[in-house]
């Protein structure tokens, strides 16, 4: 977090955090802030608020993106820059489906404002593969069949491959705690330890 | 089905690779053109009435381009759940919905809006709507009343009546057991009284299980635009075939009207079983905005209020046994809470499965169905079953002993049962064993495939994409049929604009069992067409033909034709053999579907006729280890096995993942899951996934397993049963025996069984816990 509160902006960001407690607290429908890109509607940018259009680093590429401040990362990725693979599954740090990689360390994207990570490295899904060469990790969730509706599938791979790059010979156990901030639903965990475990083998080997 | 190279066999599903790169797309990653994007305004109040809406400031914000409330949508009948409502009968329902050009504007716009609300009576507890004077859900009642006259299934129409039960009625509720006044169904079997008289050891329980949501992965957001008077809409759902009419009805418009587009679903468990109401409102406020897209991201908190749950359901059973521990005598109420809309039949499928469970010699189930002001309910993986752990119904097949017998072996059971109940320091250990039924087949469904010139043959797939893998195990069957190689076979599955068969729901444990029957009729169909196309050409008689080697030829090694060449002939013949000519009994979706691929090869159009006599079930046992910690309560799975008595075995991997992941929902039943309301205010304190508590990764056994007998259903041609709910009534069931083997049969009465309630009986030395509120 390196941008600092302006007064002079039309939210803040001590206003933005404000909005999602709020909104987390009570039956409101206003739950989630997000402003597609063009005429802004319902807020000035005063001279001296952040820099719209900013660079990012994703996936070994450099991306020229127009962000608003108080946008998190999952929407940018999503809706600007066209990497669906990152999934909302809740918005609010809980389930994990959204994690991305930056540099290299597995962060929840729908809870982390993009202006803070201009710099710096971000990772998706998409970006994994190199060509149709899978990463051992996808290619060990191929094999195994990881994975039932799929939906938390980016998000756990992403924080897996994070977790292995600090841990490659984890134990079942170490593993599943290194993915625990994931959710999923169909429960298949069992399922997704065994192809983790089998994609920690293919990274080992791959090394 | 002998000698199977593709059934029972491990695959890679062809959408895998798609799913594990981020290049599969679910309803939410569709963009357009223009798009718009909708926010919900929903109710504050549990229950009330909208009495006037006035939105001039919202639409005269910049950006904002319309606004839809109830008045916009088609009338639905009586007592039919719409998308949006001038009468909210739970906190959370959605009232109106404003498109504009961002998220933000229309969030903001929504706030601008000011809503008149009447307020009127609300309830959040059955039992608190059936005490004498108990405030109603509805101003037209409390509980829905016995299906009308010629309903069917197990959810069919219902009139809302009003039931309230007497102060005397209610005495019993002092004492901790469930009340039983007047219900609104029953039945019974045997002599109820003998039974009694002849046990000898009669008990009476009461037991109440929580509602909890349904929360799959992905929400039901939904994206829809309009071009040349039809709706195109990127929905979310379990079964793509059974949702089309319902987006229509929803709509007010021809199923013809309605592409869906659905390829990946992030989970449905029963919650978008037909597909999501609403869905339209993105559909409707694109229809009022001259088709311009519309997308609706539902947040998390929207989808705890309308994501739909499992019913609770407090019963009070009273049971006899013999000394051989036969059950003599069982009489089964239930006090259902259907929750706002409905109705609900879990209740009705508790007292079925428990006549098959238990087997009782008599038995009685009586059972009331009431509404209250919660969010709405709907099947969630096992319904009823799960929660019941009449009749007594003819059963195609069952293998339970087998399973049993084999489970008992493989968990060790005599060797763990020697040391359960052993106090080691604070922990003991406890084990349990459960059967889980389930309903696991319907049939009458349609198939539908062509073997075209390309040498490929594409089977039409009109069930969801939900995880489960059986929206593409069926097109192995018609692979086997048809000694077609895997890696030729194209599933097409997911959009309606590419045509497909009227299928099954894919909830209920359906799909493998229907769509495999389905499917073998229709690959048989082609077969047959293949043998006479040949026999045409060549002489002979069809039956002097057979498939293999992509090639339909005489018998032995003699002559043939090729598939492309058979393809191609096909075409030429015209007719039946492309498509041309269909049966008449196949349903106007599959003929729909069946037009846009005549003409392309040689078609395998059929509905699935074979017989079938008794009900299909499919039963997986689950074994469970658990240990609780008598000084703080805690209770840990240490080890689970399930085995599935689930017919023959299409794709193994898929099967164990599905026992084992179905444990899991019924595990967290047991151990943590639940919705807590507030009473006073009725008001949910448990939305989002970190107060509703499902399983996490760590919450899972260090060791689970699982298996099947594997031995195929006499009364379906492929012999598969589907296995998606009985494991979930397996993993509850188990647990919760293992938790009462480990500190006795007294310290709980209700699930989830947390820490709290196992420490205060275990302090108390009696059960501490108030045993009948619904959502605590």
């Amino acid at each position: 977090m390196d941008q600092p509160d302006s007064p002079r902006s039309g939210v803040t960001r001590r206003a933005f955090i404000k909005g999602v407690i709020a909104s987390g607290a009570v039956a409101s429908s206003a739950a989630y802030l997000f402003r597609a890109g063009g005429e802004i509607f319902g807020q000035t940018s005063a001279p001296g608020s952040v820099e719209r259009l900013i660079t990012l680093n994703v996936n070994g590429q450099m991306r020229r993106v127009d962000v608003m401040k108080q946008e998190t990362l999952a929407m940018t990725l999503r809706y600007k820059l066209g990497l669906t693979g990152t999934k909302i599954g809740c918005d609010r740090a809980e389930c994990g489906a959204c994690t991305v990689l930056i540099d290299d360390v597995p962060h929840y994207s729908c809870s982390v404002l993009t202006h803070t990570v201009r710099g710096r490295k971000v990772q998706t899904i998409e970006g994994l593969a190199n060509g149709d060469q899978l990463h051992p990790v996808q290619q060990a969730i191929v094999d195994e069949q990881g994975f039932q509706c799929a939906f938390c599938m980016p998000g756990f791979t992403m924080a897996a491959v994070g977790f292995l790059k600090t841990n490659p010979n984890p134990t079942r156990q170490q593993l599943a705690h290194g993915i625990s901030g994931n959710l999923c639903r169909c429960q298949d965990y069992d399922k997704i330890l065994t192809a983790f475990m089998r994609g920690a083998e293919y990274m080992r080997r791959s090394s | 089905m002998a000698d199977t190279k593709y059934i029972g066999q491990n695959y890679t599903p062809p959408d895998l690779v798609a799913k594990v790169t981020g290049r599969a797309r679910y309803a939410e990653d569709f963009r357009a053109e223009g798009m718009l994007f909708a926010k919900l305004l929903t109710s504050p109040m549990p229950h009330c009435r909208v009495r006037n809406i006035d939105a001039s400031a919202a639409l005269a914000m910049p950006g904002v381009k319309g606004i839809l409330t109830a008045d916009d949508l088609p009338d639905l009948g009586p007592n039919v759940e719409r998308a949006l409502t001038n009468e909210p009968f739970y906190a959370g329902e959605p009232i109106l919905a404003v498109a504009a050009v961002d998220e933000l504007t229309a969030a903001e716009a929504v706030e601008k809006i000011n809503v008149d609300l009447e307020p009127l009576p609300f309830v959040v507890d059955p039992l608190d709507a059936l005490r004498p004077g108990g405030p109603d859900a509805r101003t037209t009642g409390n509980v829905w009343g016995a299906p009308m006259p010629g309903g069917v299934g197990p959810n069919a129409a219902s009139p809302v009546k009003t039931i309230k039960w007497t102060g005397e009625q209610f005495a019993d509720a002092d004492e901790g057991r469930l009340p039983m006044g007047e219900p609104t169904e029953q039945w019974a079997y045997g002599d109820l009284d003998a039974g009694f008289g002849n046990a000898a050891l009669v008990l009476d329980e009461t037991m109440v299980v929580q509602s909890t949501g349904h929360h799959p992965m992905e929400t039901r957001s939904a994206m829809a635009y309009w071009q040349n008077g039809k709706l195109y809409i990127h929905a979310s759902t379990q079964s793509v075939a059974q949702t089309l009419p319902n987006v229509a009805r929803w709509c007010g418009i021809m199923p013809q009207q309605v592409v869906l587009i659905s390829e990946y679903t992030g989970g449905g468990f029963g919650s978008k079983g037909g597909g999501a109401v609403s869905t339209c409102i993105p559909a409707m406020l694109s229809k009022k905005l001259n088709g311009v897209p519309v997308m609706m991201r539902i947040t998390r908190e929207d989808e705890n209020y309308i994501g739909r749950a499992r019913t609770n359901m407090s019963g009070r059973t009273r049971i006899g046994f013999a000394k051989d521990g036969r059950i003599t005598a069982l009489d089964l109420f239930i006090v259902q809470d259907n929750g706002s809309y409905g109705p609900m039949g879990d209740h009705r499928s508790a007292g079925l499965a428990a006549s098959i469970i238990y087997q009782p010699q008599a038995m009685r189930w009586r059972a009331i169905s009431v509404l209250t002001n919660t969010p709405p309910r709907s099947q969630q993986r096992s319904p009823g079953p799960m929660q019941a752990n009449g009749q007594r119904a003819k059963l195609t097949s069952a293998f339970i002993v087998e399973a049993l017998d084999k489970g008992k072996q493989a968990f060790r059971w005599d060797e763990r049962k020697a040391y359960s109940g052993q106090r080691r320091g604070a922990k003991v250990r406890g084990v349990g064993v459960a059967v889980g039924p389930h309903g696991s087949g319907s049939i009458g469904f349609d198939s539908l495939m062509t073997l075209r010139p390309d040498g490929k043959l594409y089977v039409q797939s009109g069930v969801g994409n939900l995880g489960t893998h059986s929206v593409m195990d069926l097109a192995r069957v018609a692979a086997e049929v048809l000694a077609m190689p895997w890696e030729k076979v194209e599933v097409v599955w997911g959009d309606t604009g590419k045509g497909v068969p009227w299928s099954c729901l894919s909830v209920g444990s359906q799909t493998t069992h229907a769509m495999t029957r389905a499917n073998f009729a229709g690959a048989n169909d082609l077969k047959r067409k293949l043998q006479e196309i040949a026999a045409k050409d060549l002489g002979g008689s069809p039956d002097d033909y057979e498939l293999s080697n992509e090639r339909v030829h005489r018998k032995g090694a003699g002559g043939g034709l090729t598939y492309t060449q058979a393809a191609k002939r096909a075409i030429e013949l015209g007719g039946k053999y492309d498509g041309h000519e269909v049966p008449e009994d196949i349903n106007v979706m599959t003929k729909g579907a069946a037009a846009k691929h005549a003409g392309l090869g040689v078609m395998g159009v059929a509905k699935d006729n074979y017989p079938r006599n008794g009900t299909t079930y499919s039963f997986v046992i689950g074994f469970a280890e658990v240990e609780v910690d008598v000084e703080t309560g805690k209770v840990t799975l240490i080890d689970y096995l399930g085995v599935g008595d689930v017919g023959t075995v299409i794709n193994p991997r898929s099967l164990l993942a599905q026992i084992k992941g179905g444990s899991c929902l019924g595990i967290a039943h047991a151990l943590q899951q639940k919705w807590v309301f507030d009473p006073k205010y009725g008001l949910m304190l448990s939305r989002r996934f970190h107060y509703s508590k499902p399983l996490t990764i760590l919450d899972i056994p260090a060791t689970m397993n699982a298996d099947a007998v594997g031995l195929p259903d006499p009364e379906t041609p492929v012999g598969a049963r589907g296995v998606g709910e009985p494991p979930v009534g397996a993993g509850y069931g188990a647990v919760l025996n293992a938790i009462a083997d480990a500190v006795g049969v007294d310290v709980f009465r209700r699930a989830p069984v947390t820490s709290d309630l196992v420490l205060m009986s275990l302090e108390n030395k009696k059960r501490m816990h108030e045993p009948l509120r619904a959502h605590v």
